[in-house]
């Protein structure tokens, strides 16, 4: 029993890592209905900033942290600016979009390994390796630390989407984006904005990811985790990307623990096929009107 | 001057060209996306591969199995998955790629698991691919101008218009599907027996959008563009060999430019051919005398 509890609080933060991740997924998707392929290499490429700052000599882990989101939320402006933006206003269909994201995606990854090498790098861990024993429950304090964060975070995007004026004109733009137009939301500014928010959290992610593990140019494979709880969440929703993530990091966690974890991956992929089977659009699948 | 090394390119190239046909009747005509392919591959390697080891089966024997069963697991799966919209469709091929592969990392004693499949002979010299693409293109390029590749061309400009026309729309899906599975187990089949040596990992998501990747980069609903793209993306690592750690950088960088400068592809719903570029010039010419005239 108490191992079960401790997986599942490992699983949850893991999955609250994923839910960073695919929240963002879901907000490019509602705005644009197109999958941002190069997410994840955002993710890697935030954690590489981080790293890159952390060797600087006298700047605070804090401060490391808060250059790699920004890095992470650059570039993702910079994607949409150079690239996403041209592809809309050239009238192309959608899978456009798509297919420009996988190229960046393997520019970027090989451009990590051009400048960076193939080797790990190691984030400086805050609480070195330590666990926490409550009653017999072992806990890494990564994890917690990790959890917590996300979970502030998550529920300050929640708030963000539902209570403020810039969630509204989001809301507005996924809703229809000409109709929005013609009402005075700025829609380009929106987008952009709308980037540099998942950009941000795909930062974090990585941070926090690299913070388990290690930084690698190839780290950015952890958005096909994310891509896939966005799915299982109903694309274009934000709650339901974040439920699925921490559905998705739950699942792996406990076969890994109970089964295999050679069969981790094959579990997660056909429980993807299967809800994709039952319910088509996705768990938590919204109408046009609930978007965002 | 013509050596294995040569021999060995020719075969690169006509493989990936028998996949990316596939791909292009896929993506192309008929506008499914499926990252899924990579697995097709995948089955009709490792089924041609035990084919020919366990069974002793002739090369041709081994290499239609592997096609064949690559095209059954297509036509379960695409029953199960091709009324799914977009990018559902898409990501529940992906998911079963990567089924395809952690399986077969999983089963050691039928695959050999992570250590890969060994043994196999090796019968795909350059002649046997170059014939192999030739015989895929000429059927690829007869079934796109049947009466099912202009339903398929029908439902990529409008499933809608297409359904009220009295075309099965669910149905000439799947027979696109199964179609592009079937080119892709062969291609497997036919990489197997090049390589001798197989493992999952060659079949990975990244071989499934390169294949992607490249049918986009040739010109969508285009065969000859396919053939095109293929050729630029086999080709240029080779010559670029020197510059290894570069090459993908500069891949991903022209897919990009690609994208945004010409985005239909370079042969984008054109076909090359030698008549077309002729009529083009003449044309362009009588254009010029004509105003040249009405000036004077």
């Amino acid at each position: 029993m108490k191992i079960l509890i401790q997986q599942m609080i490992t699983g949850i933060s893991i999955g609250s890592v994923y839910a960073l991740i695919a929240s963002g997924y879901a907000l490019v998707y509602s705005l644009l209905d197109f999958s941002n392929w190069a997410h994840g290499e955002v993710c890697m490429l935030g954690a590489y900033c981080c790293f890159m700052a952390t060797m600087v000599p006298k700047i605070p882990f804090a401060l490391s942290c808060v250059i790699g989101i920004g890095g992470a939320a650059l570039i993702s402006l910079l994607n949409e600016k150079i690239a996403y933006r041209r592809i809309r206003n050239n009238g192309s269909p959608n899978m456009f979009l798509m297919i420009a994201a996988m190229g960046l995606s393997t520019t970027y990854q090989n451009l990590a390994n051009v400048i960076w090498g193939s080797k790990f790098k190691q984030l400086p861990k805050i609480f070195s390796v330590m666990t926490l024993n409550l009653n017999g429950i072992f806990i890494g304090t990564t994890d917690m630390l990790c959890l917590g964060v996300a979970l502030v975070v998550l529920i300050a995007l929640l708030l963000i989407i539902n209570k403020t004026k810039f969630g509204l004109h989001v809301q507005a733009v996924a809703c229809s984006g000409r109709t929005a137009r013609i009402l005075g939301v700025r829609i380009d500014r929106i987008i952009a904005l709308v980037f540099m928010l998942a950009g941000a959290l795909a930062g974090l992610a990585g941070i926090m990811y690299g913070m388990k593990y290690n930084v690698y140019p190839t780290m950015g494979n952890v958005g096909l985790k994310a891509f896939i709880a966005s799915v299982i969440g109903g694309l274009g929703s934000v709650p339901g990307a974040i439920m699925g993530a921490i559905l998705l990091g739950f699942i792996e966690t406990v076969v890994s623990g109970y089964i295999s974890s050679g069969l981790r991956d094959l579990i997660s992929f056909s429980l993807l096929i299967l809800i994709l089977l039952v319910r088509p659009s996705g768990l938590f699948g919204v109408d046009v009107q609930e978007k965002a | 001057m013509w050596n294995s090394f040569y021999d060995g390119v020719v075969v690169i190239v006509c493989v990936n060209l028998i996949a990316v046909l596939g791909m292009s009747v896929l993506t192309g005509f008929t506008r499914l996306f499926s990252f899924g392919n990579a697995g097709f591959m995948s089955i009709g390697a490792y089924t041609a591969a035990i084919c020919s080891v366990q069974f002793h089966l002739p090369f041709v024997c081994s290499i239609t199995v592997g096609a064949a069963v690559a095209g059954v697991m297509a036509f379960l799966l695409g029953s199960l998955t091709i009324r799914l919209r977009g990018d559902y469709f898409l990501i529940s091929c992906l998911g079963f790629g990567e089924c395809v592969r952690v399986l077969f990392n999983y089963t050691r004693n039928l695959t050999g698991g992570a250590n890969g499949y060994s043994g196999i002979p090796y019968r795909t010299t350059g002649i046997v691919a170059l014939m192999c693409a030739i015989f895929a293109f000429v059927i690829a390029w007869n079934f796109i101008h049947s009466r099912y590749g202009q339903a398929f061309s029908a439902i990529r400009e409008n499933e809608v218009a297409a359904a009220a026309n009295g075309i099965n729309v669910v149905r000439y899906k799947k027979l696109s599907f199964v179609f592009s599975a079937i080119y892709a187990g062969w291609a497997g089949g036919l990489y197997a027996h090049y390589l001798q040596y197989i493992t999952p990992g060659l079949f990975n998501i990244g071989k499934s959008s390169e294949l992607v990747i490249t049918t986009v980069l040739g010109g969508l609903g285009s065969l000859t563009g396919s053939v095109l793209g293929t050729l630029i993306v086999q080709l240029l690592p080779e010559i670029f060999r020197s510059l290894s750690e570069y090459r993908m950088l500069f891949y991903g960088i022209a897919v990009v430019l690609v994208i945004l400068l010409r985005p239909a592809g370079l042969l984008g719903y054109k076909e090359f051919s030698l008549t077309g570029i002729i009529r083009r010039i003449t044309a362009k010419r009588k254009v010029q005398n004509s105003e040249g005239g009405s000036k004077s």
